[in-house]
């Protein structure tokens, strides 16, 4: 039984993966205050996730010979939904997948780049083993809950970004549009609030702002693992000339950034990148991707809520952990009328669904290719804009995807299944609601729980025991999984 | 079969010419499975195609001049002939599956696309050119209200989606597109077999067919899994065609295949909507005709071909026309890193067996100063309204009236494709 009650369901749903039934013991007593504090205050609980791969009553990951999550990105994909099925602190893998997707990057052009090794590392290296910095996934945990301003330096400096919006190659002969366009438009005041003589500005700002190998580095599947590329300031490649911008770069309200030195140039960076931190926009931008994040895809952000944490964030100068505890703890969260009113994004789904029907001899690496039927193959986001959230996600293909990774599921946990509902199957209608316990769908009106009932009454005689429990439940788990019901969280 | 199928039309007509309260449905449906029907392949090339180098002015000076390590040389390019203000162009050296099609008169080649006022964004110049309207980026596509204008019931593969994600175009206001990114995957897993395993098919039918009341987004997935249920059967007919050319490998010469067998198959879709993508190349772009925008020109001309050889074949070419867009051109320098950056204009490109073929519209002259340019000089000036060709397809191809759909009367100015 892994329902706790439903306001700490919704939580786990939205500031987590669901509810395991390890966690209905932790949170059982819990008022809501506490439960997210619990969730938001992570960093007293170990982040000992990644030493639990292969241990026992774990799910497994499947690998060709060495399982090498920092250089392999299909092993990096298996490490990452291990750590959202077992961590012991779900709204860091959370907010990690909400800033993967905001800062989306993608595996492909960077292995066309760099070597598929390279691209793994910059995307997934976690250091300890091998030399070279962090990978992009590291950083968006390390700032999961961090102060945004100092994420988006880091971002503009980290090895994939540098490669994913050719910042790499922007020069002062001919500067480079595409990252000064994507940090306007896509990861801080956003469309309608800028005009096309910023993007270019925002490019000059920018150049020189490059990669460079270490000295072991080569361009090549073979090379030292142990090379890599990091951020380098090439101030002969910087743009000294003054840039001025549509809105105030500093608090006095200056528009232009004015000329420096090329040994100096490199704050011009920084300064555009404080500017756009703090701009009323950006606390406005994050506050609707947050709304759609945790409170609800069915209602539009509503514009009081926009508008309170965006003075949040602001107010903290633009710390996200305030933000998101200020939200989580709101009335618009609490509301019952948001409980079910977002689109589980694909990620969501299969770890939930791991988790509510069971992962025992269960190889992670079989929700590959169903995740990137459904559409989210992690670290493949399909462009810069990150992934057609909400109801984008949903169409007969990745629906048809959704529930056949259902049936592959419940197939494996057919025995376990089928043991663990012993005692609760002696009438169908005990099964049924032993099931709805455990994998707590949106409330199902009386057609499907008929259908539910009609598909056990079709087994025949009710025995509720061998192999009628054993195919009856796993078909059970199967309807439930693939079911609309449960595709909302 | 065919001849149940012409029965069962003329039976829906005479039905119907009887005055009896009727089944119209049934010929709509009846029509939508007929053999003979028109199909629209959309190719959406994402990223916003550099269309300077699609199709060439190879002897403007200032193409060399702007573009010094990108240019495709004027030796490499496959000669089309002249526009209209004396402009020599010639297709990329990749495009030469493309060449023969334009030969035989049946590739249009519309220069300068777009409109006032070009969005340099990848997801509002999507937007708009789903929507139909450079006011509006949200809402439904044109050819979403395209479905909504045909008979109901709608069949449920009425359009087909070879994309997970159902584009801005085929946002409908009354009905979901199936996606069907992997047509050798969509079909229905059970963890049993035999009645188990149908009684569960049959349980999760019931599940889908939920109206849902007072829960629209419930509703809406309860519709596409049941959408997905109701296509199944078709869409494996689609898959077990044979091709009678080889088609390149890779993602986009699949689907093209695929939807050459929804064709052949008579399936009924008669809207079809395909991507591939890549044309964002702000670095590396290639020199000398060869490099990463050469690949991309291969992957699109290579698929195209193959696949209007293998409709030509089956005697299907004269109903099916492509036609090929991007969400805007490029830049018209290059920048520092080998590629080019967000533009305006751009070119689409229409083929098939109905289509009539040659260059239409004029090409800019891109040296700084020139009115076909703007955004001081760095872009090209839009000639023709995209919503005009969309117009023409509406009109003349689907034989629907295009002002309704498109929120005005954008026929004039339209190139002569039909």
């Amino acid at each position: 039984m892994a329902t706790v009650n439903p306001e700490i369901d919704h939580l786990l749903r939205r500031a987590g993966f669901g509810v395991s039934a390890a966690d209905a013991d932790i949170y059982r007593d819990m008022s809501h205050a506490r439960a997210v504090d619990y969730l938001v205050d992570y960093e007293g609980r170990p982040d000992d996730v990644d030493e639990r791969i292969g241990r026992p009553d774990h799910a497994l990951v499947a690998t060709k010979d060495l399982f090498a999550p920092d250089i392999d990105i299909d092993d990096a994909r298996q490490r990452w939904i291990f750590r959202m099925i077992h961590t012991r602190r779900p709204l860091q893998e959370k907010m990690a997948m909400f800033w993967h997707n905001h800062f989306a990057t993608a595996y492909t052009k960077l292995a066309v780049d760099s070597g598929e090794r390279q691209a793994a590392k910059m995307l997934a290296h976690k250091p300890g083993t091998l030399r070279g910095p962090q990978g992009q996934i590291e950083l968006f945990r390390q700032y999961a809950m961090g102060n945004f301003r100092d994420l988006l330096i880091h971002v503009a400096q980290d090895p994939a970004m540098l490669i994913w919006l050719d910042g790499k190659s922007n020069f002062k002969a001919r500067p480079q549009e595409n990252f000064g366009r994507e940090i306007i438009e896509l990861f801080t005041i956003g469309v309608d609030n800028y005009i096309e003589s910023d993007v270019y500005a925002a490019a000059r700002v920018f150049t020189g702002w490059n990669l460079r190998g270490s000295d072991d580095y080569r361009k090549d599947e073979y090379g030292d693992l142990n090379a890599y590329q990091e951020f380098v300031y090439n101030a002969d490649q910087h743009d000294t000339g003054d840039k001025t911008f549509s809105f105030p770069i500093y608090s006095s309200g200056s528009r232009t950034i004015a000329s420096r030195s090329e040994s100096a140039g490199m704050q011009d960076g920084i300064d555009l990148i404080t500017a756009l931190a703090v701009h009323p926009e950006t606390g406005r931008r994050l506050a609707r991707k947050f709304w759609n994040f945790f409170i609800s895809e069915i209602h539009s952000p509503d514009p009081a809520f926009v508008e309170s944490v965006s003075a949040v964030y602001l107010q903290s100068r633009t710390e996200i952990r305030p933000v998101i505890r200020y939200i989580l703890t709101s009335p618009w969260f609490t509301s019952s009328a948001m409980h079910f009113a977002r689109y589980s994004w694909p990620a969501e789904y299969v770890v939930r669904s791991i988790r509510e029907v069971g992962w025992q001899n269960f190889s992670i690496d079989r929700a590959r290719s169903p995740l990137a039927a459904m559409g989210q193959q992690l670290y493949e986001p399909p462009n810069v804009g990150g992934w057609p959230i909400g109801a984008s996600w949903f169409s007969t293909g990745t629906m048809l995807a959704r529930t056949n990774f259902a049936a592959t599921l419940a197939t494996s946990q057919k025995p376990f299944l089928a043991a663990s509902l012993v005692g609760e199957s002696e009438t169908p209608q005990d099964l049924v609601d032993a099931m709805l316990q455990r994998m707590t769908p949106a409330p199902l009106d009386s057609g499907p729980r008929q259908a539910l009932m009609s598909y056990l009454a079709a087994a025949g005689s009710w025995t509720g025991t061998g192999e009628q429990l054993n195919t009856r439940a796993a078909g059970l788990a199967r309807l439930l999984a693939g079911s609309a019901e449960y595709q909302l969280v | 079969m065919d001849i149940s199928r012409r029965l069962f039309i003329r039976n829906g007509v005479a039905t119907v010419s009887f005055g009896i309260a009727a089944p119209s449905f049934l010929t709509a449906i009846a029509e939508a499975q007929s053999v003979r029907t028109r199909n629209l392949v959309v190719v959406y090339l994402g990223g916003g195609n550099d269309a300077l180098n699609t199709l060439v002015s190879y002897r403007d000076p200032a193409y060399y001049s702007r573009r010094p390590s990108i240019a495709v040389p004027a030796g490499q390019v496959l000669q089309v002939g002249s526009d209209s203000a004396g402009q020599a162009l010639g297709l990329h050296p990749r495009l030469g599956g493309l060449l023969n099609i334009f030969n035989e008169g049946r590739l249009a080649l519309v220069q300068r696309t777009g409109y006032a006022n070009s969005s340099r964004s990848h997801f509002e110049a999507t937007d708009i050119w789903g929507t139909a309207n450079p006011q509006a980026s949200t809402g439904s596509g044109w050819l979403g209200r395209y479905l909504d204008a045909l008979p109901r019931p709608l069949d449920a593969l009425a359009a087909w989606n070879t994309t997970a994600e159902t584009p801005r175009a085929l946002i409908s206001g009354t009905s979901g597109v199936p996606a069907i990114p992997n047509a050798s995957t969509y079909s229905f897993a059970s963890p049993n077999r035999g009645a188990a395993a149908a009684q569960e098919r049959a349980a999760a039918q019931i599940m889908a067919s939920n109206p849902a009341s007072g829960r629209p987004h419930l509703a809406f997935v309860n519709s596409t899994a049941r959408g997905a249920i109701e296509t199944l059967d078709r869409v494996a007919l689609a898959t077990s065609y044979t091709p009678t050319v080889a088609y390149p490998d890779g993602g986009f010469a699949d689907a093209l295949q695929t939807v050459a067998g929804a064709i052949v198959r008579g399936i009924g879709s008669r809207v079809f909507w395909l991507q591939t993508g890549g044309y964002d190349t702000h670095a590396g772009q290639g020199g000398g005709g060869g490099g990463d925008y050469a690949s991309l020109m291969g992957t699109l001309g290579d698929g195209l071909s193959a696949f209007y050889v293998d409709i030509r074949n089956q005697g299907l070419a004269g109903d099916t026309t492509v036609i090929v867009f991007s969400e805007f051109g490029r830049r018209i320098s290059e920048n520092g890193s080998a590629g080019t950056d967000h533009g305006a204009a751009g070119l689409m490109m229409v083929l098939g067996g109905s289509v009539r073929g040659g260059i239409h519209g004029t090409a800019a002259a891109l040296s700084p100063g020139h009115p076909t340019l703007e955004n001081s000089s760095g872009d090209v000036r839009y000639e023709t309204d995209f919503r005009s060709v969309y117009a023409r397809l509406l009109d003349q191809w689907l034989g629907v009236n295009s002002v309704p759909i498109l929120g005005g009367d954008f026929r004039a100015g339209a190139p002569a494709i039909f």
